[in-house]
């Protein structure tokens, strides 16, 4: 079972609490882009075997969107940050070295 | 509900008022205090005084439950308080349903439904939390004499079903 802390409402959240919002730090491609940009944007996503920054939202709890940092291969949680952040905190980037460099 | 559970389990008419707003900004505390009459929960928390609660629901929802029949006239003295500022009042009375969990194996009798930690030690009197119950939302939070489930009006039939199932006199459990 996933359990992720929820960065607003401080809740240790169950995986059936959560809704799944798939890859984080999409760049949205507006009007102006190429059709292949627009396409990548719409529907190319990486699937990393390994570390993956992804969105959530505390569905059954505040309703908040957020952004969790984890494994896919171990499963591993690294940290949660609000979804206002348009890229991965400095702390959550040094606590996926860490362990990377434990585990590498 | 057929036969009597391990628990009783009963379903409450309240008043409830959903309040929403900036609960970081300081104007929109000191008017919500003033129109609810309570000092704001902590996050995650409840208070009481009387008849009246006021519960954290988001960083920017609060729930303020009044007794029953009340909720028209608290709307009109909180969206007063509240009047320049950027906030939502609602009476959501008719769309939310209360049950009150009481008795030795209540948080069990919860605890069967709920992915939530309800040991009084994870969960002690005066905190909320918003959760999922069987197949439904929820909110519940924990009093000296119990605890409140709130659900949607739409699925209280499921819910009252769900804790007649949890509470059966068979399925009793000492847990906590």
């Amino acid at each position: 079972m996933l359990y992720l802390k929820c960065p607003y409402c401080g809740q240790m959240a169950d995986e059936t609490e959560l809704a799944s919002g798939g890859q984080a730090h999409l760049r949205r491609e507006g009007p102006d882009s190429s059709d292949s940009a627009f396409e990548a944007y719409l529907f190319l996503r990486d699937n990393p075997r390994g570390v993956h920054f992804e969105r959530w939202r505390h569905a059954y709890g505040c309703g908040k969107w957020f952004h969790a940092a984890r494994c896919t291969r171990t499963l591993e949680v690294f940290g949660t940050y609000r979804a206002q952040m348009g890229a991965p905190p400095q702390d959550i980037l040094a606590a996926i070295a860490a362990r990377r460099g434990e585990t590498a | 509900m057929s036969e009597p559970g391990f628990v009783s389990v009963s379903e409450l008419g309240a008043g409830m008022i959903a309040l929403r707003g900036d609960l970081r900004s300081k104007v929109f505390r000191k008017a919500a205090e003033a129109g609810t009459g309570l000092k704001l929960p902590a996050p995650c928390t409840i208070v009481w005084d009387g008849a009246r609660a006021l519960g954290w629901m988001a960083p920017d929802e609060l729930l303020l439950v009044v007794p029953e029949g009340e909720g028209a006239v608290t709307v009109a003295a909180l969206e007063h308080a509240l009047a320049g500022q950027h906030a939502l009042v609602a009476d959501v009375s008719d769309a939310r349903a209360m049950f009150h969990i009481s008795g030795p194996g209540a948080r069990e009798a919860l605890a069967k439904l709920t992915p939530a930690d309800l040991s009084p030690a994870a969960f002690p009197v005066g905190t909320l939390r918003r959760t999922r119950l069987g197949q439904v939302a929820g909110a519940l939070w924990a009093e000296e004499r119990g605890l409140t489930v709130l659900c949607f009006r739409s699925v209280a039939v499921y819910m009252r079903d769900l804790l007649a199932d949890a509470s059966h006199p068979d399925a009793a459990l000492r847990v906590f």
